[in-house]
C-alpha cells in the first residue's frame, strides 16, 4: 500500500467539489465533513448526484473542481488503489471467476500480504457464512453476495467504507434485516461508513447523519429526526415522509413565535423553526401531528376549523383521512386506532388542531411539491 | 384422420429439427462412411468395409505433407491474429479515440470483401514487394482475413463484461496492470479461445486465398482440390472425419467444463 493509504486516517472532507459532463452538472460546489466513525448517509432521489459524489470519494471519477481530503491528506487526484476506501457496489461486482475466499482476499493479496487465512476467516464470521468459503459467486443467492462484498470491503480496515444503494436488489424483508445487520456491523468495526441511497427509510434506520441531495446540492444535513421534525425545505419535507404545507403570511410576532395566518385563520409557529425570510410562508405539518375532531369538541393549540372529510382509509394501526379545508386544499391526516374514538366517516364536518410546536415554517416562494415526484420504491436508483 | 394430424401438428417441431440436422449431417455422414471404403482406385463407389485408411491415413502420396502445412500455417495464422486481434478489440471496446467508429467499420472489411478478389490481390501485392508466394506469404495473408473474426468474437466478450468488476479490482487496491492480469484477461479468455478456435477452422480450411499466394506448397485443402480431378483418396476422408470429431470432442469438453463451474 502506497504512503497516501497508510497515512490518512481522520474526517473526510469535501470541499466546493463539482463535477461537470459537459452542460450538465451532476454535482454543484458541495462542501461536506464527515465525522470519522460515524454513519453518513447521502440521501436523494436518481440524478441528485449522490453516486456521483460516492465515486469522486472512491477515485473512479475525477472531480472538475474541488478537494477530498481524509484528516489532513489531500486525496483528490489519487488513483483508487491508492485509496484506504473501499466500496460495496451496487450490484455487489463480485468477481465471477474466483471463489468466495479469493474474492475477500483480493484486496489484501494486492497489498502483498502473504498470511491472508486468518482475516478472511474472521470477515466470513462476520457476516456469518463461513461455509460459503469454497463456493462460486453465481452460486449464492442475493442476500449472500450482499454479505460477501461488505465481508471483501471490510477486510482491509479502510477508513472509509462506500456503500452504492446495497440493498437496493433484496426483498423487504431480506433489506429490513440487513439495515438493522449494516448497523451493528459499522459498530462493531468503527470504520466510516458513507451509505448512499434513495431509500429515505434504509437512510433514517441507519445512519447517524443525513445529507438530503437534490440537484447536486445538499439541501439539508442533520440526525434524521432533525430532518424529520423540521425540515427546512420543502424539497426536505417531501421527500422525508409526507407533508402538509399550508400557504400563508406572517401576521405578528409574539415572543418566541411568529402568528400566521392561513386564510383567515391564526396559527403560531416557534421561530426556530421558521425558514421563511419574509412575509410570505408554507407552514409545515406532518400528517399524524395533526388530532381531528368533531365540531363540539373543545380543542386546544393550533385549530383549523371548516374541514369536511373527503376520504377514509384504514390501515390498522392507523387510519387515514383527507380532510376539504375552506380553501379548497386536502390535507392528509394520520390517526392512530387506539383512542376508542369513533372514526370519522365521509362527508363529516371537522376540525383539524394541532401542538404549536410541531409547525414547521418554509420559504413562502418555494414549490410546495418539490421532492413529491419521485417514488422512493419504484425508483431503481440508477444514475 | 384427425388423430393423425394432431399428432403431427404437436410433432412438427420435432419433425424440422430432424429434418433440418439430416440435411446439415449427411454429407458429413457420408464422409466418415467412405473413409472405411477398401478403394484402390477411387473413392466414388463403394467397395467393402476397410480399416487399413484409418491405420494409415498418409498412405496416399503428399497427403501428409499438406496436412502438416495447414497445421503450421494454422497454428501461426492463429497465434499471431489472435494477439493482433484480441489487442485491437480492446481498444475499440474500451478506449474512446479519435477514428474509433471507422476502425470499427474497416475491420469488417476483410470479411466483406470477396475471398478470390483478396486473393488475387494480395498475390499482386506480394508480387509488387517482389515476395514469392509461398508459406510465409500465406500465413500473412491468413492473419488478414483471422483478425476481423477475432475482433468480432473477442469485442463481443468485452462488450459483457461489467465495468465495475474492474473497477471493484481498482479499489480493491489493483493497479492497471493487476486488475487487466486477475480480473480483466480472466474474464475474457473464454472469448479469446473461441476467437482462437474460429482462427484456426477458418485458416485450415481456407482454399481461395491460400491457392493464390501459397505457390508450389500443398495445403490440405489444395490437396484436396487437385485430388478431386483423379479421385479423392480415401485417406481425406478419414482426416476430414478425424478434423470434424477433434472439433467436436473440444465443443463437448467445453460444454462440460462450463457446465460443471456452473455446478461445483
Amino acid at each position: 500500500m502506497s504512503d497516501v493509504a497508510s497515512s490518512a486516517r481522520g474526517d473526510l472532507i469535501l470541499s466546493h467539489l463539482t463535477k461537470s459532463y459537459g452542460d450538465f452538472t451532476a454535482v454543484n460546489d458541495l462542501s461536506l465533513t464527515i465525522p470519522k466513525g460515524s454513519f453518513f448517509a447521502l440521501l436523494g432521489p436518481s440524478g441528485c448526484g449522490k453516486t456521483t459524489t460516492l465515486r469522486m470519494i472512491a477515485g473512479l471519477e475525477e472531480p472538475t473542481q474541488g478537494t477530498i481530503s481524509l484528516g489532513t491528506t489531500e486525496i483528490t487526484h489519487t488513483k483508487p488503489y491508492q485509496r484506504p476506501i473501499n466500496t460495496v457496489f451496487q450490484n455487489y461486482a463480485l468477481f465471477p471467476h474466483l471463489t468466495i475466499f479469493e474474492n475477500i482476499a483480493f484486496g489484501l493479496r494486492r497489498r502483498g500480504i502473504k498470511d491472508v487465512d486468518e482475516a478472511v476467516n474472521k470477515a466470513l464470521n462476520l457476516v456469518e457464512l463461513p461455509h460459503l468459503a469454497q463456493r462460486k459467486p453465481t452460486q449464492l443467492s442475493g442476500g449472500q453476495q450482499q454479505r460477501i462484498a461488505l465481508a471483501r470491503a471490510i477486510v482491509n480496515r479502510p477508513a472509509l467504507l462506500l456503500l452504492d444503494e446495497p440493498l437496493g436488489a433484496l426483498d423487504l424483508k431480506l433489506r429490513r434485516q440487513m439495515q438493522i445487520e449494516l448497523k451493528w456491523i459499522q459498530k462493531e468495526v468503527g470504520i466510516t461508513f458513507v451509505h448512499v441511497t434513495h431509500d429515505q427509510e434504509e437512510a433514517m434506520t441507519m445512519a447517524d447523519t443525513i445529507a438530503v441531495m437534490n440537484e447536486g446540492q445538499i439541501e439539508q444535513m442533520g440526525s434524521p429526526a432533525d430532518l424529520y421534525d423540521n425540515p427546512e425545505t420543502a424539497f426536505v419535507a417531501n421527500f422525508l415522509g409526507q407533508s402538509n404545507l399550508i400557504k400563508g403570511t406572517v401576521s405578528s410576532n409574539d415572543g418566541d413565535n411568529q402568528i400566521v395566518d392561513l386564510f383567515g385563520q391564526k396559527i403560531s409557529l416557534r421561530k426556530d423553526r421558521s425558514h421563511g425570510v419574509d412575509s410570505s410562508i408554507y407552514a409545515g405539518i406532518r400528517p399524524e401531528k395533526f388530532r381531528i375532531s368533531r365540531l363540539e369538541t373543545a380543542t386546544s393549540g393550533n385549530i383549523l376549523t371548516g374541514g369536511k372529510v373527503e376520504d377514509v382509509s384504514y390501515i390498522g394501526v392507523s387510519t387515514q383521512y383527507q380532510v376539504l379545508m375552506p380553501w379548497g386544499q386536502e390535507l392528509m391526516v394520520f390517526e392512530q386506532n387506539d383512542d376508542g374514538v369513533a372514526p370519522f366517516s365521509v362527508g363529516e364536518s371537522v376540525n383539524i388542531s394541532w401542538e404549536p410546536s410541531f409547525t414547521f415554517g418554509l420559504r413562502g416562494d418555494e414549490d410546495a411539491e418539490a421532492g413529491t415526484e419521485v417514488n422512493p420504491d419504484e425508483d431503481p436508483g440508477e444514475e | 384422420m384427425r388423430k393423425v394430424s394432431r399428432w403431427f401438428q404437436r410433432n412438427l417441431i420435432r419433425i424440422y429439427a430432424v429434418v433440418a440436422f439430416t440435411y446439415l449431417f449427411i454429407p458429413v455422414a457420408y464422409t466418415f462412411a467412405f473413409s472405411f471404403n477398401d478403394s484402390r482406385k477411387s473413392n466414388l463407389v463403394w467397395q467393402g468395409f476397410t480399416l487399413e485408411n484409418w491405420q494409415n491415413p498418409c498412405g496416399a502420396p503428399e497427403i501428409c505433407t499438406a496436412l502438416g502445412n495447414s497445421i503450421k500455417i494454422g497454428f501461426l495464422a492463429t497465434l499471431f491474429s489472435t494477439i493482433l486481434g484480441t489487442m485491437i478489440a480492446f481498444a475499440i471496446g474500451r478506449y474512446h479515440f479519435k477514428g474509433r467508429s471507422t476502425t470499427n467499420l474497416l475491420i469488417f472489411l476483410p470479411m466483406a470483401t470477396p475471398e478470390i478478389v483478396l486473393g488475387a490481390s494480395l498475390l499482386s501485392l506480394f508480387l509488387v514487394f517482389q515476395i514469392n508466394p509461398g508459406f510465409w506469404p500465406t500465413v500473412i495473408a491468413h492473419v488478414l482475413f483471422c483478425v476481423s473474426f477475432v475482433v468480432v468474437t473477442v469485442k463481443a466478450r468485452i462488450a459483457s463484461l461489467d465495468p465495475r468488476l474492474e473497477q471493484a479490482a481498482m479499489d480493491l487496491y489493483a493497479n492497471e496492470r493487476e486488475t487487466f492480469r486477475r480480473v480483466t484477461l480472466p474474464l475474457v479468455a473464454p472469448g479469446i479461445a473461441a476467437a482462437a478456435l474460429l482462427a484456426f477452422s477458418l485458416s485450415f480450411d481456407d482454399f481461395i486465398i491460400t491457392n493464390f499466394n501459397s505457390g508450389t506448397m500443398t495445403t490440405f485443402p489444395k490437396f484436396v482440390y487437385t485430388s478431386a480431378a483423379r479421385g479423392i483418396p480415401a485417406q481425406a476422408n478419414v482426416i476430414g472425419s478425424a478434423m470434424f470429431f477433434l472439433a467436436l470432442a473440444i465443443v463437448i469438453i467445453g460444454q462440460v467444463v462450463s457446465r460443471k463451474r456452473k455446478v461445483s
